[in-house]
């Protein structure tokens, strides 16, 4: 009676724990993307910012260059330099949340690849400020494009802009984590991420500059969306390789 | 690893080297037919560059070196390489304007893409100070600026090509030119200096990794013979700090 009753508990310390469930990669990133969007949708934060800070932005250009209409190249950097300054707001928000409240220790507990933060986080960037030109490239081109472009010349800007955008969300996720860890990160992030993103604002620029010509606009180049490509590729792989060490303890 | 033996030599070999250097660029070197004698400056200011660059790339190398290994020695290394570089890139973009300058007539020109590349990354590499010391806890200060380093070694090649794409060719492109480049006479000299160069930033590179390993040294043995409470623990700091045990 009594023997068949010890039998398990004896070979208990020897089994090993239950193996913890492993996560796979793709479940994980959904679960902590949806947690991303749902934090924005609930209370919007980052990407009302960015985009009233666009619209204020361009505003702010209208008086300094004192102009009521641009076109060509001063239109693409109008236009490109709102973004990316705009982008820096969302970039220093982009790890506080989980910083603070612990987001960042439930997550190292999790049985999951530590890739899944960084491919959450950049696809939440991502997403921010595809939003974010939602808003501000109309503004732009309401508010001051002189030219009125094609519905060609959007597309192609549509496509400049998501490259871009991979870029900046690739970045801007290495540089977040690496300015939520400082005691200065509003002073990190611009300072790091600015020249960092030189190279994407050169392409996304020169791409730009003549789609908006005054007298209707020219083709894109498309040495320009390679540039934006070779860029992205090589941050990818930069930010997958040293995510990780980001994140731990 | 020693880092104080045989500085003795490493000086005198550098001084030697950059003292030949400089007398075959100015003595045996032929005057430039376009330039005259400011073209001197390119005798310095492009072996620097050179140093300053390859300086920032080994930082990134110890940097992976140091995440590898998690061995606080390699994030001394890389911290004192890219200081050192940092150093000698305030030199080049000051060589370089005082060029520019003299052969263009303005102290900066935008459509030179090498220069305007370097600005660019003295500028990133600028924040690795700034980033260090905002950053309290040391194990992960070490780590955060690796990962900075090895990002940033990665960026300098990325970001001449995109400069070089966006930029018309103005700059002297002494090695590449269909004409032959650099002519024999002016070989000799700049590659001479590039070796003195390098040999500085070898021999300074060991100067400041013996001093900061025996200060380090110093503490521990300090420590042992008066006890922990007397040494005065390390303030805030951008420096890396070595193990005192």
């Amino acid at each position: 009676m009594s023997a068949p009753a010890t039998e398990p508990a004896s070979t208990a310390p020897d089994a090993a724990p239950p193996e913890p469930r492993y996560v796979p990669l793709r479940t994980a990133v959904r679960a902590l993307l949806r947690k991303e969007l749902a934090l924005e949708l609930r209370a919007p934060q980052a990407v009302p910012a960015m985009a009233l800070f666009s619209v204020t932005t361009l505003v702010v250009f209208h008086f300094a260059l004192q102009r009521g209409v641009v076109d060509g190249d001063l239109a693409s950097g109008v236009l490109w330099v709102t973004l990316l300054f705009a982008a820096m707001l969302g970039i220093s928000r982009l790890f506080v949340a989980d910083h603070e409240e612990g987001g960042l220790d439930g997550f190292l507990l999790a049985p999951t690849d530590r890739t899944a933060l960084l491919v959450a986080k950049a696809v939440g960037l991502f997403a921010f400020l595809v939003a974010l030109e939602v808003v501000a490239v109309p503004a732009f081109a309401l508010l001051l494009l002189g030219p009125s472009p094609s519905f060609g010349a959007y597309a192609q800007l549509a496509v400049l802009l998501l490259l871009a955008d991979a870029g900046i969300a690739l970045v801007g996720t290495l540089v977040g984590a690496i300015a939520v860890q400082t005691r200065t990160r509003d002073l990190i992030v611009p300072l790091m991420a600015l020249p960092l993103l030189i190279p994407v604002v050169i392409a996304a620029a020169r791409g730009t500059s003549p789609l908006v010509l005054q007298g209707g606009s020219q083709g894109l180049e498309v040495r320009w969306l390679f540039v934006l490509g070779l860029y992205d590729l090589v941050f990818g792989l930069l930010a997958y390789a040293l995510f990780d060490y980001l994140i731990e303890d | 690893m020693l880092y104080g033996t045989r500085l003795r030599a490493l000086s005198i070999a550098t001084l030697v080297t950059m003292t030949a250097a400089l007398a075959l660029a100015f003595f045996y070197a032929p005057m430039d037919a376009d330039q005259g004698f400011m073209q001197k400056i390119f005798y310095i200011h492009v072996p620097m560059g050179i140093v300053a660059l390859c300086g920032f790339v080994w930082g990134g190398i110890n940097a992976i070196q140091h995440l590898r290994t998690r061995d606080a020695k390699y994030d001394l290394r890389s911290y004192v390489a890219i200081h050192l570089s940092l150093i000698l890139g305030a030199g080049v973009l000051v060589t370089g304007s005082i060029w520019a300058k003299a052969s263009w007539g303005h102290w900066w020109v935008w459509d030179e893409p090498t220069l305007v590349s370097f600005l660019i990354v003295f500028l990133l590499y600028a924040t690795y100070q700034p980033m260090r010391f905002s950053i309290e806890d040391r194990e992960k200060q070490a780590r955060y600026a690796s990962v900075f380093a090895i990002t940033a070694g990665a960026f300098v090649p990325l970001n001449f090509i995109a400069v070089r794409l966006a930029q018309a060719y103005t700059h002297p492109r002494v090695f590449a030119t269909a004409d032959g480049g650099l002519p024999a006479k002016m070989q000799l000299p700049f590659y001479l200096s590039l070796l003195g160069m390098t040999l500085l930033y070898i021999t300074l590179w060991r100067y400041e990794m013996a001093s900061k390993n025996t200060s380090a040294k110093l503490r521990a043995l300090r420590r042992k013979l008066a006890g922990d409470d007397a040494v005065a623990p390390v303030g805030r700091t951008a420096a890396p700090s070595l193990p005192t045990t």
